[in-house]
């Protein structure tokens, strides 16, 4: 198993190395901005999967907690001055932000049974939209307002490996969570919440733990989104980012932490080479049609998504009838 | 000897139905009590109601003489009442070291730490590989509890039972389910932790035998209420409970098994 795990390690590496040489050898616009825009989905995806794939906590408001970080961002950087220290300064205040929220809201709903809780997070991330929508003087609407990026991110690739580094250090740092005692029961809590109860662990703890978490990380990936465009407006708070994350985590394999960071790359590029065929058949405009089927055919055939099938798949081969030696729930985390 | 687990008039009414009804029974420190009676007779309730899981509509549960009623069932486990359950309930996508694992984290209260692996915690491991040895289920430690047989999965939830190490076991059907070849293996499981471990065990079962043999006491609920309490000898004579449950139930129970 160990050796399995470095394995793995070494992959992860190359590839890692291999992202931040990227920029320097091809020089590519495109292709920068589109990687900068998989690498800041990765972090939601990721944190989404905190929730999903580990606690089993099904969110469908994830949403306010990436727009909470993406308005602190853009608020505090128009109003205040474009430097990296108030940018800092503005990723650290969304973080906190997100945090409380997510606290507040998950110690007053994740004691409700999982259909309530979806439809209640549902409910507050509408509040916040209309908030935002409402607040003109702060958010100006609907129409949003552009800000100035700090200088030091005028330079695409600078952005580029700010969010790549951002991408591995939360990659890390969430392996680490996931693997830690507490992770341990936090899948514990997916798998048999009740049974966990009788152990002596006070679930309510756990999934409050797993949301701040979530939050947190989300408030941080709306905090670079925003500064990727320069601009804010309502839409970084509506349900399609929620089902975005939510796409990424299932398509890539949830309970996984590097599948959404894959189902994140899938859905980025489809998207950005199913719009471009637009222009000779007018259907890929409404590419999100092709992604409903794919979604439905993901779900029907590949329930545990691109990561787990893989898994799966190899370990079959590895072992084939010998059951007691059966990949376990928690090797992959 | 001291009483360790006590319950005083404990009742729950569900509607018009009463499913426990005024039982009182004192439990000494380090004694092994069966419970019997025939099905639906409020057995798996009353366990419910001393563990937690359902609050009494009347009634108290004294642990060590400490009113339980405000605590919840996780703070009753925590404090040393620990049960198994009559439906297997295991995390059935972990495997049965992990299974056992975080019951040991949970005993240990290694339970919030989130910065460290969890593979820097051996003793956690040594102490489930010990326990899984006790329940004779060591060769199977790397299964995923879902591909375990029955009589394993019951096994595995006593491992992860006396992982919580608590003072009293509440043992509810270990055997139920389980095929005529994989009893004996559960009942010396169940002896050894008599012997061994010197705990207070309260044991829900159907198998005479195996509650002759094991039991320094017996009670029997009938329709709620307590029946009779007594030593297996007392209970075996006892004519209102031959009438109302050896006498039907366990002669059908018997024929049919």
């Amino acid at each position: 198993m160990t050796s399995k795990y470095q394995w793995n390690n070494i992959f992860l590496t190359l590839i890692a190395i291999v992202l931040f040489i990227f920029p320097f050898v091809a020089d590519s616009r495109t292709w920068t901005i589109l990687l900068t825009q998989i690498f800041i989905f990765s972090i939601l995806a990721m944190s989404y999967d905190i929730l999903l794939g580990y606690t089993g906590i099904v969110s469908f408001g994830h949403a306010m907690f990436f727009g909470m970080g993406a308005y602190t961002t853009a608020v505090m950087l128009d109003r205040m001055e474009p430097t990296i220290g108030v940018f800092v300064l503005s990723i650290a205040t969304g973080m906190l932000l997100a945090g409380a929220v997510s606290f507040i809201v998950g110690l007053m709903t994740l004691r409700l049974k999982s259909h309530f809780f979806a439809m209640l997070t549902l409910a507050v991330s509408g509040l916040f939209l209309v908030l935002a929508e409402k607040w003109r003087t702060l958010t100006s609407g609907n129409d949003g307002f552009t800000f100035r990026a700090p200088e030091f991110f005028k330079d695409r690739m600078v952005f580029y490996l700010v969010t790549l580094v951002c991408l591995v250090v939360v990659y890390l740092l969430l392996r680490r969570f996931v693997q830690s005692p507490m992770g341990h029961v936090l899948v514990a809590v997916r798998e048999n919440e009740q049974r966990t109860k009788s152990l002596g662990f006070k679930t309510l703890h756990y999934k409050v733990i797993a949301s701040v978490v979530a939050g947190v990380v989300a408030s941080l990936a709306g905090s670079l989104y925003a500064v990727s465009l320069r601009f804010v407006n309502t839409s970084v708070l509506t349900m399609d980012i929620t089902l975005d994350a939510l796409l990424m985590t299932i398509i890539g394999g949830v309970g996984t932490l590097i599948g959404p960071i894959i189902g994140a790359g899938v859905i980025e590029l489809s998207q950005h080479y199913l719009s471009g065929l637009a222009k000779e058949y007018p259907i890929f405009e409404r590419w999100i049609i092709f992604f409903g089927i794919v979604y439905i055919l993901a779900v029907i055939f590949f329930p545990s998504g691109i990561v787990g099938t893989v898994r799966q798949a190899l370990h079959k081969r590895k072992k084939p009838a010998v059951l007691e030696k059966s990949s376990s729930g928690t090797e992959g985390l | 000897m001291t009483t360790i687990l006590r319950t005083e008039n404990l009742t729950i009414r569900f509607g018009g139905h009463t499913a426990v009804d005024h039982v009182n029974f004192e439990m000494p420190e380090k004694h092994f009590k069966s419970i019997i009676g025939p099905n639906g007779a409020g057995k798996t309730t009353f366990f419910n109601l001393i563990s937690g899981e359902l609050k009494p509509s009347e009634g108290k549960v004294y642990f060590k003489n400490e009113d339980m009623s405000r605590f919840s069932s996780v703070d009753r486990t925590r404090k040393g009442l620990g049960r198994s359950f009559q439906i297997t309930n295991v995390f059935p996508n972990l495997t049965v070291l992990e299974n056992v694992r975080l019951a040991v984290q949970s005993k240990e209260k290694i339970r919030y730490q989130m910065f460290r692996h969890i593979t820097s915690y051996p003793s956690l491991i040594k102490k489930a590989e010990e326990l899984l040895e006790v329940v004779l289920l060591l060769n199977k430690k790397q299964a995923i509890a879902s591909q375990l047989s029955h009589g394993e999965k019951r096994k595995l939830e006593i491992a992860m039972l006396l992982a919580l190490d608590t003072e009293v076991l509440l043992l509810d059907e270990p055997t139920a389910g389980m095929s005529l070849e994989e009893v004996p293996t559960i009942l010396e499981v169940i002896r050894r932790i008599k012997q061994q471990d010197n705990k207070t065990i309260l044991l829900i079962e159907h198998k005479m035998d195996m509650i002759l043999d094991l039991s320094d006491s017996i009670m029997v609920l009938f329709n709620g209420t307590l029946l009779a309490d007594g030593t297996p000898e007392e209970i075996m004579q006892n004519e209102t409970v031959q009438n109302a449950y050896l006498g039907g139930s366990y002669n059908e129970h018997h024929a049919q098994s």
